[in-house]
């Protein structure tokens, strides 16, 4: 640990005293190449109106460690699609972020977002940076978006994780937040998101972070999607004892609606399944989603869009149908647990066997026999569950035979749904 | 292991394709919609995924001899990272005959006739955008293959072996 600054509020507290007053951290996605403009962009942010955290997000080519890439671009060839913190180096970034939150009076959480498989060189560069919120995990950052083995990906974030845990200090705790809830945003039956989700959030505590969130990104129907998140609550609150933790939603990950309107109903169902679902922060997205990247005013007005919905929902509660996702997450954590003591063996084995096994996923590590469908209802269901410990029964078969126009039917069912002036039946 | 074959049956009978997705390119939705497809006009799909380094894809195709090579992408980056592609692949002997092309959104703007002009003329024999028309294109594309016509064929198909004899002739 470096440098003897004060320490801001550690970023798990900060998300609790917001959650106490009952106000939903509404946070976006957001990362610049130039540190002026980062700072524009998370000065906005702390000023907007709603309980928000900053982010910085990282440019793809640090996110794949292709550091003559940025080199190249910071050198004027090209532009980057977000904050090269490897590039800036620690004392840039650590100033930017103090003098940002120097501007208010009121504490200001801060998280920097990536996607890699193997985040050694990001991690030293947020730790350099003073910085105590990531997120990620072995499976969730491998699976989806990159090649690298999922051994690999285990070993590294192994190693990540214990790092960023032994920098913890007086006033300093790092927090991590599972990006298992989201896998490849659409697609995925729920009760395998709230596992990987939980799974992620046992293997950062074993490797020494106490402060966690776990995620869940909204699907494709609203009381599925609840009943996700009280599960996501009961398997937490059943293997974190000891660390503060809090859920995150993210707001659809999918296909996103091509109308304003549509793209603001959508964020607002988003902010009201967070608050009924008990979660305590929401990612954020904006009106021109399915287009470009925002900028930072649609950033705000999406912020500011979500605290109001949250507002207006009133607290977590109400009861919704048992339809079997909590016993699903469970049996799925619980044969992982099973394999091997060591949950970064298991989580290699449970890949490699299939007991977690990512519908339409094509790393290659990943078994690819398990599918999924809409049903009637805009339910996710399992149409094949491959080899998941799952009971005979998980799997229904899709009304037609699932075929090309049926997947992308699936794919842009969310969007057309809000698209249409009328809802579509 | 590549995503396993939604309708699986015994190898005999289905001509396999490879498809695939650019080095730069991690969008995989594009690619598990293709392999539906090409699986509906009766291939059997070997799917290498997304992120697909130039070797690596080499020496999948040059070890299969596909009877098709079809590169999905959808990042903008089609049109750059496709020449590389057909290039490197066509410099492949066994891989000279065989059919290739390219589908997606391969630029950052709509469909540019120059840049796909210049793919084809670079070793593609489709180039395709991801617009409805063009999937039907694809579509006819996939029916009029040599081994692959029915009597509803309005010409039979060149084999390419016959091919190969007029153009070494």
């Amino acid at each position: 640990m470096t440098g003897g600054e004060v320490s801001p509020a550690p970023f798990g507290d900060l998300v609790a005293t917001a959650a106490a007053a009952g106000r939903l951290v509404v946070q976006p996605r957001m990362g610049m190449a130039d540190p002026v403009d980062m700072r524009a962009g998370l000065t906005a942010v702390r000023a907007a109106r709603a309980a928000t955290v900053g982010t910085i997000t990282l440019d793809s080519y640090t996110r794949c460690d292709a550091h003559d890439e940025v080199r190249r671009a910071m050198a004027g060839e090209g532009r980057l699609n977000g904050y090269p913190i490897v590039f800036h180096g620690g004392a840039t970034t650590r100033a930017m972020v103090d003098s940002v939150r120097a501007e208010g009076a009121e504490p200001f959480g801060v998280q920097v977002r990536h996607g890699s498989a193997a985040p050694e060189r990001i991690f030293a560069a947020i730790a350099e940076a003073g910085l105590d919120a990531t997120e990620g995990g072995p499976l969730s950052y491998c699976l989806p978006y990159s090649r690298v083995p999922v051994a690999e990906a285990v070993a590294s974030w192994a190693r990540c994780c214990e790092d960023f845990a032994a920098s913890a200090g007086p006033g300093r705790r790092p927090h991590l937040e599972t990006f298992g809830g989201c896998m490849l945003g659409q697609m995925c039956p729920p009760g395998l998101l709230v596992a990987i989700s939980v799974l992620e959030a046992i293997f950062f505590a074993r490797h020494g972070l106490r402060s966690v969130s776990l995620s869940y990104a909204q699907q494709t129907h609203e009381e599925q999607d609840r009943e996700a998140l009280a599960a996501l609550r009961v398997l937490a609150a059943e293997h974190l004892t000891g660390l503060d933790w809090h859920v995150v939603v993210y707001a659809y990950m999918g296909v996103y609606p091509n109308t304003v309107s549509g793209a603001m109903r959508l964020l607002g169902d988003a902010a009201r399944l967070a608050v009924r679902g008990g979660a305590a922060r929401l990612i954020v997205k904006t009106a021109v989603e399915a287009y470009r990247i925002p900028t930072v005013a649609e950033n705000i007005t999406a912020l500011e869009h979500a605290a109001r919905a949250a507002e207006a929902a009133g607290g977590p509660g109400g009861t919704v149908p048992d339809t079997g996702v909590l016993a699903e997450a469970r049996a799925l954590v619980e044969a992982v647990l099973d394999l091997d003591p060591d949950l970064d063996r298991a989580l290699v084995v449970a890949v490699e066997r299939g007991l977690l096994d990512v519908p339409y996923c094509l790393h290659p590590d990943n078994r690819g026999r398990t599918r999924a469908h809409l049903d009637g209802d805009g339910r996710l269901r399992w149409s094949d569950t491959g080899a998941l410990p799952l009971p005979h029964g998980s799997a229904v078969r899709a009304a037609s035979r699932f075929g090309s126009a049926d997947f992308q039917r699936a794919l842009s069912y969310v969007a057309r749904r809000y698209d249409a002036p009328v809802p579509i039946t | 292991m590549e995503m396993a074959s939604a309708r699986e049956n015994p190898a005999g009978g289905r001509p396999e394709v490879i498809l695939s997705s650019t080095r730069s390119d991690s969008h995989t939705w594009n690619l598990i919609y293709i392999q539906l497809f090409l699986e509906e006009h009766g291939y059997r799909v070997t799917n290498l995924g997304a992120c697909v380094p130039l070797d690596m894809l080499a020496e999948k195709c040059a070890a299969a001899r596909p009877a098709l090579i079809v590169i999905s992408s959808v990042n903008g980056h089609g049109y750059l990272d496709g020449a590389d592609v057909v290039r490197h692949l066509r410099g492949i002997p066994s891989l000279r005959e065989t059919p290739m092309v390219i589908g997606g959104k391969l630029g950052i703007a709509s469909g540019d006739p120059k840049a796909a002009a210049g793919l084809l003329a670079a070793g593609f024999d489709g180039v395709f955008s991801d617009a409805p028309e063009d999937l039907a294109a694809f579509g006819a594309f996939l029916r009029d293959l040599p081994g692959r016509s029915t009597v509803d064929s309005p010409c039979p198909p060149v084999r390419p072996g016959e091919v190969l004899s007029a153009v070494t002739a």
